[in-house]
């Protein structure tokens, strides 16, 4: 292997344009493996499997559940109401900070702890800071079942009328 | 009390560690400061007005002292603290109950993280005042900003660890704001929470970049900092304190 001191110099164009794309070459595979292990990290950091409530989950039958009940679901943060017209599914999660609101049977709402924040038993906000209504979720009957699904936002207004 | 120094030093094992005489000469001073790895990030000399206590109020430097209080207690309080759901709440009830001189030790990491936090931010404002922020200082003032972000995150991740109501709903707060980031918000916080809601990964999340990752970018940060004051000239002086026709 030649030292630097037997290196000729200087060196020719053609020498010179081969150190520039040998170099080039080099900074280039390290710069993609910088992103692919980037990348990789990322996806390492991010589960694949969560241990957590599963999202979509059955209530009860529908007729067992009184005009004027509010069902609270604490373990999945879900309230589910039914109303003169029907059933609807609020999240308990608040829509200012994402504490999960209290329902209070006797002062007829939800209460966040965090801020403040009241809502009216329809999700409409009372007081507060909270800056939206407590999010409608979807639910349906399946196979004489309630069914909540808490991943799917619903309209604000959606009731799900059953007769 | 001389001949037990030089009995001590007057031989191959100290000349071996410490290649220089006593510090009595300027020669000597000089080569304590470079030769040792601690010391050599300072300056061989300062001005004694620019170590006046007003003229820093020794904040940096108390910064610096409240992170190595925070290093201690903090690897101290890892010995009994397992940041697991069902342990980590009791480990800090025994640490402050059951544990010799643990409740001493955490309110130790406690206070002196809030000092920290108040010290860093006097830090900076005083640097801003004095207007100790311009060239050739633009860059070191940069690297301050990241400490204080990295100081506040620090503080905010250890709020977690001690899994109580109030650390789960803080951080159920934070997370929420770090969600409502423009295009990345919710990736952001499915990486910090490694879920939806605050759980099992978040609590292991939260602590190891407590205790691993920022704690490591602080001690190159810092190092950087302090390093850079020398190379910046030193402690900022006005221009009518500085010597005549000297840059520093």
């Amino acid at each position: 292997m030649p030292l630097l001191d037997d290196l000729k110099q200087p060196l020719t164009e053609g020498e010179l344009e081969r150190r520039r794309f040998l170099g080039l070459l080099g900074s280039g595979a390290l710069g993609i493996a910088a992103v692919g292990t980037g990348i990789t990290t990322i996806k390492y950091l991010e589960p694949n499997v969560f241990f957590e409530e599963e999202a979509r989950f059955a209530v009860g039958r529908p007729e067992d559940i009184a005009v004027g009940t509010v069902l609270v679901l604490a373990r999945q943060k879900v309230y589910v109401v039914r109303s003169e017209e029907g059933f609807y599914a609020l999240s308990a999660v608040c829509t200012h900070l994402g504490c999960v609101t209290r329902f209070e049977r006797e002062r007829g709402g939800f209460f966040c702890p965090c801020h403040g924040s009241q809502f009216r038993l329809d999700g409409a906000v009372r007081e507060g800071p909270a800056p939206r209504p407590l999010q409608r979720l979807e639910m349906r009957v399946q196979r004489g079942l309630l069914v909540v699904d808490a991943r799917k936002a619903a309209e604000p207004d959606a009731v799900l009328r059953v007769t | 009390m001389g001949a037990i120094a030089r009995a001590l030093t007057r031989n191959r094992v100290w000349r071996s560690i410490v290649r220089h005489g006593f510090p009595d000469s300027n020669r000597n001073r000089s080569l304590t400061v470079f030769s040792n790895l601690f010391l050599h990030i300072h300056p061989v000399k300062v001005r004694q007005r620019a170590i006046s206590f007003t003229r820093t109020f020794y904040l940096g430097g108390l910064s610096a002292a409240c992170f190595f209080v925070l290093t201690v207690t903090g690897v101290l309080l890892m010995f009994y603290y397992r940041p697991a759901v069902p342990h980590a709440y009791e480990d800090m009830k025994d640490l402050e109950y059951v544990v010799s001189a643990g409740m001493f030790l955490r309110n130790l990491h406690r206070w002196a993280a809030h000092a920290m936090v108040a010290l860093v931010f006097l830090h900076m404002a005083l640097t801003f005042f004095r207007g100790a922020y311009r060239p050739p200082r633009e860059f070191n003032w940069v690297v301050g900003v990241f400490l204080f972000l990295i100081t506040i995150l620090l503080s905010y991740t250890g709020y977690l660890l001690p899994w109580d109501q109030l650390a789960y709903w803080a951080v159920t707060v934070g997370t929420n704001m770090a969600n409502a980031t423009p295009l990345v918000g919710e990736k952001i916080k499915l990486l910090l929470l490694g879920g939806h809601a605050i759980d099992a990964n978040a609590l292991l999340r939260f602590y190891v970049l407590h205790c691993v990752l920022l704690p490591l970018l602080m001690v190159i940060g810092v190092a950087i900092h302090v390093w850079r004051i020398r190379k910046d000239g030193g402690i900022y002086l006005p221009p009518d304190q500085r010597d005549q026709g000297g840059s520093r």
